[in-house]
């Protein structure tokens, strides 16, 4: 099987935050935390584009490079998952991620930082599958359910697509071969590295967008 | 005197009963995705524990992503 990933089509999404909703309804994320968010290009601008990011679970990721004590780990299916057991709350992963996707919950008078909270691609944690105690730190582990991240799952247009590689890449190579341009898929490069032979390949240009002016 | 020496002196000594271990905690292991979870939400279609048709339903509940007849 080939490492799961996500993948957003900036040509279908529509900045509804319905995957933002999801997330935070079907994990029960708290006030201030975002695992996933919407990020429109040239936002008021005719032909603008929205993006839906959140951890990329990176082939290579920064995050676990830099974490002092290395609370990260893979999963056999390429999903970067963390231990809030080991994590001290220092940030370091917050700054080493260039997609944002460390959130650190704050809470009290003095704005205590919590551990780190990050996307999960509906994996859970390093607690036994489906229990209260993952739920309760992780969210829920829709994988171990045999389903896909929510977010992914029930986006109304499609865009944003989460899956095994080979099988969303398919879809995303379809649709670009049909409408004939879109091909840059944001972030690909990036989190994903150069495609191997065989998995998570197919996608004709894999360069991240022209630079533009952003608003998140 | 004694019986206040005694009792601040069971007390010093009790304080470090309540003292957490400078460790460093072990990282857990994770189980397996396809070992299912243990809850009534789990999708119907594929066998807990093994690994082939619980990647094999993931293939399928990708491609129910897929739009066949609008792939604009």
């Amino acid at each position: 099987m080939a490492r799961m990933k996500f993948i957003c089509d900036a040509e279908r999404c529509i900045e509804c935050n319905g995957c933002v909703t999801a997330c935070k309804a079907e994990h029960e994320v708290p006030w201030g935390v975002n695992r996933r968010r919407v990020v429109t290009l040239n936002d008021g601008v005719p032909g603008e584009r929205s993006i839906s990011v959140a951890c990329m679970h990176c082939s290579d990721a920064p995050c676990m490079a830099v974490c002092p004590v290395d609370c990260f780990y893979r999963t056999d299916e390429g999903v970067v998952l963390h231990d809030k057991d080991i994590c001290i709350g220092c940030g370091y992963c917050s700054y080493a991620c260039p997609f944002g996707a460390p959130q650190f919950p704050t809470n009290g008078t003095f704005g205590l930082r919590g551990k780190m909270d990050k996307c999960t691609f509906c994996a859970g944690g390093p607690e036994k599958n489906g229990t209260q105690a993952e739920y309760e730190k992780y969210g829920r582990n829709r994988l171990a359910e045999g389903k896909l991240p929510a977010c992914a799952e029930m986006c109304s247009t499609k865009a944003l697509l989460g899956g095994d590689g080979d099988v969303v890449a398919d879809i995303f190579r379809t649709r670009v071969m049909t409408r004939g341009k879109g091909s840059e898929v944001w972030g690909w490069g990036t989190a994903y590295g150069k495609p191997s032979s065989g998995s998570g390949g197919g996608v004709p240009t894999q360069q991240p967008a022209k630079t533009e002016a952003t608003k998140s | 005197m004694k019986r206040l020496l005694l009792i601040l002196g069971v007390a010093a000594l009790a304080a470090a009963c309540g003292e957490k271990a400078q460790t460093t905690a072990a990282k857990k292991a994770d189980a397996k995705a396809w070992d299912a979870a243990e809850n009534p939400y789990v999708a119907p279609g594929w066998k807990a524990g093994d690994r082939a048709s619980w990647e094999q339903q993931m293939r399928v509940r990708a491609q129910a992503q897929n739009e066949y007849s609008r792939v604009q």
